[in-house]
């Protein structure tokens, strides 16, 4: 069938198809003539076919092509073409509403068929199409396979390359080490030869020594002496003491004195740095008691917790800390009890102090929310309305002098009114007094309107500082609100207790004002020309600190360590008049020609340095 | 800050006496004593020949002149100008001589260091010491003066002798685990000594004064080692140079390093201060502003002014590319110097000769460098403060404080080219030594300036 459809035109295809159905059916047809002509209608000839319609039915045939056409539709399922006979012997009639009907039925599905077919045919146009695309992905895809394909094999050449680089660069580094073994080696061969003959050459230079030695110290040589006018006394004051064996015994004890002194003072230092530390710790511990006590109350009213059992802890060690003596004794005893403790306490100001920084976190998102942020706003702009002010202001400042400038060029530039200027003089001297006046006061007047305006500021940032801690209170108020509520967060209101409640709004400003602040390390202990200078020099606030901890080295004086700058400072803020005191301080009378008088001094420091820019 | 009149001078030889009070100087054959203050010459002394070295006793009373030509050793007291001593090692040649730290015994060292010949001055005794080592440093006594160290090689291995100097009597005589010990120095407190090996090897030894090996450290191998070592004068830390270009500090407790100091070329980090010498002539210099403003009608004009810029970082410091076929290559850290409170470490770096490295020792990290426009020639810390004086062979000098830096031209005709300097314990004055001539530079106290600035105050 596919064949077929393949070769016939489509146009006939209907016709070819109600051929096919009838060649299913040739077995039956009674006339070898017909079954002959529908075979040749197999040949794909339509004027053949058309011929084999047309010979059909031909006048004498009529009633066999009915009983056959009858057969033929009963075969199908239609009705019979002929009236339904009473007898047998009477010839049936041709049922024309049969026929009719059976036509009708006929082409209806004649046409049937046609809409099936053209729908198949556009099924098929599509499909064809399809088909190309498919045809067409394919190929791309082949070539893109084939493409990929190369590119694989390229990238796997490129690969082995690599690899053969790559071994033969293991194979030069196997063979770098290998040398450097080598070298290693060949060094060592070396220095061991060297050493060696070091030893030979040096034995002989021993020897030849020795008999220069013999030579030039055993021939009495007379030159070799002393002469001297007298002996003089030793720096000590005692006579020389013999060598004996008391001697050597005393300088062994003495090295031993010195050997334990050292020793004794190191001690000391060790002992005084513990003492220190001990001290801190201490002090630590007190703090972290004295932080964590305020909830001690709370805990009471739970039962099971695992704090609690800390805070018990707690108040043992407070306990134990009347017994401050007992720190001193000795440091064994007590240092695993007061590391133990110190850990815990530790542990439980870590937790709380996370615990705090997430509550703060929250209350920063709550904050978020709250009219807090309205009021920055409302700060903002009221800064941002008065910056506006201020920049109209000197605006205006501005083109009053410029106004004032153009008069006073306008009054100078000209040549010819310099003649008329003497009689305009006075009056435009006053004018100017006037005007001045005025300009004075309106600056005035900007003057007191800054002021203003800043005391607007400080109000604004006292209302707010009142708004925050009202709200910090509110805050409060709220968590203990919650606490009365829900048993669960009773442990954020011991912290807001354990910190009395601020901590959180504190860091709250410090968030808020830490743009402004600026790093500035305060120079302290230090004279007043220091304090400018320092800046710049980070280490210089420290050396006290380090006085303070190493007391063992106590000449240094952080006071001392400016001494030029201060002497080189103070002439030039002051004047020259000092300069030329300070820089004609003699040192020998009659020579003072240009011997310190050339004498040129340049100074830097970052601090001067930065004061030289505008 | 003042200057003196320019004196002669000879070979770099001038001296502070240890009290304080005199000045020493050379002058080919004739040596000079003034009086600091006011620098009037109190005696004139005349040696037989030209002096090579010249050296105070601890008690300020007599000056030891050597002249290691002739092998004579002549010395001199200041309170008896007739008293005389002279001492000749004749044939036997002398490279060395010092006082022992009694200030009555010299300690010569003949050539080819066959032996130290101990003189006494209050008597006719004469003590020899044999196998003294022939190195950098081989002598050393304790700050006390109680006890001397002394390296010696017999049978091609390296020992140490500890003698007490009051007697002269042998101590502890110990071998050193060494190659070829180059240098020996004892701690202030004078209870540790650090030996330390050859370049060839890094390796620095510590004992105690009974002779028990404390520690031993070694940084590296096989490269270039040790060149420089500096004890802080807490004796806490050891600071040991090396030719790496680092500084490594060693603690006192365990011995072991701290922390170490790279000296690299560049410099990133922004906390570090850079100080820049930057050179500019007087005409350029009169338009703009300049802190502090050029001073007019202050002698003979300068060629031209120098002074500090604050560079800023990254910096990278002039480097010199070192000559590495050659011996004793210019790399590693060659100056080391802590400053009198041990707060402070000055080091140079060879190969960037012109830069001085300034480390704050509490905090181990870098402080400040400086970047001359000359090689360094020298640099010492003023013995009462954190202040450090530097000279680069230039007409200049300079001086660094934590508060900052300056130079300061040294007047007088023609350049002074400063080669050396050396600081008066009070740490008032300073000498500066040129080629073959000296002056003194006064630095006001803190004292002479309030006063100035409160009598300023009154007249304003």
């Amino acid at each position: 069938m596919g064949d077929w459809m393949t070769v016939t035109d489509p146009g006939l295809s209907s016709e070819s198809k109600t051929i096919s159905q009838y060649t299913s059916e040739t077995k039956m047809s009674p006339s070898s003539l017909y079954s002959q002509q529908v075979l040749c209608s197999s040949i794909p000839l339509s004027k053949n076919v058309h011929s084999f319609f047309s010979a059909f039915c031909t006048e004498d045939n009529i009633e066999q092509s009915i009983s056959y056409l009858d057969q033929e539709l009963t075969t199908f399922g239609f009705p019979s073409l002929y009236e339904e006979s009473k007898g047998k012997e009477t010839k049936r009639e041709l049922n024309i509403v049969a026929v009719l009907n059976c036509m009708n039925e006929l082409l209806v599905l004649q046409r049937k068929n046609l809409l099936a077919q053209e729908n198949v045919e556009t099924q098929n146009l599509k499909l064809g199409s399809d088909m190309d695309h498919l045809q067409s992905c394919y190929s791309k895809l082949k070539e893109q396979l084939e493409t990929s394909r190369r590119e694989m094999i390229g990238l796997q050449e490129r690969d082995r390359q690599l690899q053969c680089k790559n071994r033969n660069l293991h194979q030069l580094l196997k063979n770098e080490k290998d040398e450097v073994q080598k070298l290693q080696n060949i060094i060592a061969s070396r220095a061991t030869q060297y050493n060696h003959d070091m030893k030979r050459k040096e034995r002989e230079y021993n020897k030849l020594k020795e008999r220069l030695h013999q030579l030039v110290m055993n021939k009495k040589d007379k030159k070799i002496a002393m002469d001297i006018l007298n002996y003089v006394g030793r720096a000590d004051g005692k006579r020389g003491s013999w060598r004996t064996g008391k001697t050597e015994a005393r300088n062994e004890d003495e090295m031993y004195k010195i050997l334990l002194n050292d020793y004794e003072y190191r001690q000391k230092q060790i002992l005084m740095e513990n003492a220190e530390l001990k001290k801190v710790l201490q002090q630590m511990k007190k703090e972290m008691i004295s932080l964590l006590s305020p909830q001690k109350k709370k805990p009471r009213e739970r039962v099971d917790d695992s704090t609690g059992t800390v805070i018990s802890d707690v108040e043992e060690d407070a306990g134990e800390l009347s017994r401050e003596s007992m720190w001193d004794l000795s440091c064994e005893t007590v240092r695993e009890q007061l590391t133990n403790s110190i850990r815990k306490q530790w542990r439980i100001l870590k937790s709380h102090v996370e615990k705090l920084d997430n509550q703060v976190s929250k209350v920063h998102l709550e904050g978020f929310n709250d009219e807090d942020v309205i009021s920055r706003q409302d700060h903002e702009q009221e800064t941002e309305k008065l910056e506006l002010e201020i920049q109209q202001c000197k605006e205006m400042i501005k083109t009053q002098q410029q106004l004032l400038q153009q008069q006073l060029a306008t009054a100078y530039d000209d040549d010819t009114t310099s003649l008329l200027r003497d009689c305009y003089l006075l009056e435009e001297k006053e004018r100017l007094k006037e005007e001045w006046s005025l300009f004075k006061e309106q600056k005035k007047n900007f003057e007191r309107e800054r002021r203003s305006f800043t005391e607007a500021a400080i109000r604004l940032g006292l209302e707010r500082k009142a708004f925050e801690e009202e709200r910090a209170s509110w805050l409060k108020q709220q968590f203990l609100n919650m606490t009365t509520f829900d048993h669960q967060n009773s442990e954020n209101v011991k912290l807001f207790s354990a910190f009395s409640g601020s901590s959180d709004w504190d860091n709250l400003i410090v968030h808020s004002r830490q743009p402004q602040k600026k790093p500035h390390s305060v120079s302290n202990g230090s004279p007043v020309c220091m304090s400018k200078l320092t800046k710049s020099l980070p280490a210089s606030p420290s050396t006290s600190d380090f006085c303070q901890t190493r007391s063992c080295i106590s000449e240094h004086s952080s006071i001392n360590v400016l001494n030029i700058t201060a002497e080189e400072i103070k002439p030039n803020q002051v004047g020259g008049e000092c300069t030329n005191q300070k820089w004609s301080v003699a040192s020998r009378p009659g020579s003072q020609e240009g011997c310190y008088s050339g004498c040129s001094l340049s100074y830097t420091n970052s601090h001067v340095e930065k004061d030289d820019l505008p | 800050m003042n200057f003196s009149e320019v004196f002669k001078l000879s070979s770099l030889l001038c001296k502070f006496s240890p009290d304080g009070k005199y000045l020493a100087s050379c002058v080919q054959y004739r040596l000079v004593v003034r009086d600091v203050n006011t620098l009037q010459i109190l005696q004139l002394y005349t040696c037989l020949d030209q002096i090579q070295h010249i050296e105070w006793s601890a008690d300020s009373l007599f000056i030891l002149c050597a002249m290691y030509k002739r092998g004579l050793v002549q010395v001199w007291s200041l309170e008896q100008p007739e008293w005389h001593c002279k001492i000749d090692e004749g044939s036997a040649g002398l490279v060395a001589s010092c006082w022992s730290p009694d200030g009555r015994h010299i300690l010569n060292t003949t050539e080819f260091h066959l032996r130290i010949t101990v003189w006494s001055l209050c008597t006719k005794s004469v003590s020899y010491i044999k196998y003294p080592k022939a190195c950098l440093q081989g002598i050393t006594f304790t700050r006390d003066g109680r006890y001397m160290a002394l390296a010696e090689r017999r049978d091609c291995k390296d020992y140490v002798s500890i003698f007490v100097c009051s007697d002269w009597q042998l101590l502890r005589h110990f071998d050193t685990d060494t190659q070829d010990l180059t240098g020996i120095e004892w701690a202030p407190n004078g209870c540790v000594l650090a030996v330390w090996d050859t370049c060839l090897e890094y390796k620095i030894l510590l004992y105690s004064l009974d002779g028990r090996l404390l520690s031993t450290y070694s940084a590296y191998e096989w490269s270039l080692g040790i060149k420089s070592v500096a004890w802080s004068p807490s004796s806490q830390f050891l600071a040991v140079g090396s030719y790496d270009g680092k500084v490594r500090i060693l603690n006192h407790v365990t011995w072991k390093m701290i922390t170490e100091f790279g000296h690299p070329a560049a410099i990133n980090d922004p906390k570090i201060v850079v100080y820049k010498e930057a050179e500019k002539s007087p005409q350029l210099g009169l338009g703009c502003l300049s802190f502090p403003p050029p001073r007019a009608g202050a002698g003979p004009l300068p060629s031209s002014e120098s002074k500090y810029e604050i560079a800023s970082v990254p910096v990278s410091l002039q480097t010199l590319k070192p000559v590495t076929d050659r011996a004793n290559p210019k790399i590693g850290i060659g100056m080391l110097a802590f400053s009198p409170d041990s707060y402070f470490l000055a080091t140079r770096n060879d190969n960037i000769p012109n830069a001085v490295w300034v480390w704050d020792i509490q905090k181990l990290r870098l402080f400040a460098v400086l970047e001359q426009l000359s090689p360094v020639r020298a640099f010492q810390w003023d013995p009462q403060q954190p202040r450090l004086a530097i000279c680069t062979g230039g007409s200049r000098l300079y001086l660094w404080s934590p508060a900052g830096c300056m130079s300061v031209q040294v007047p007088g005709e023609g350049d002074f080219a400063v080669l050396s300097l050396c600081w008066h314990l009070s740490g008032d004055s300073m000498a500066l030594l040129s080629k073959d001539h000296f002056c003194l530079c006064f630095l006001e106290t803190e004292a002479v300036v309030g006063t100035a600035c409160r009598q300023l105050g009154g007249h304003t």
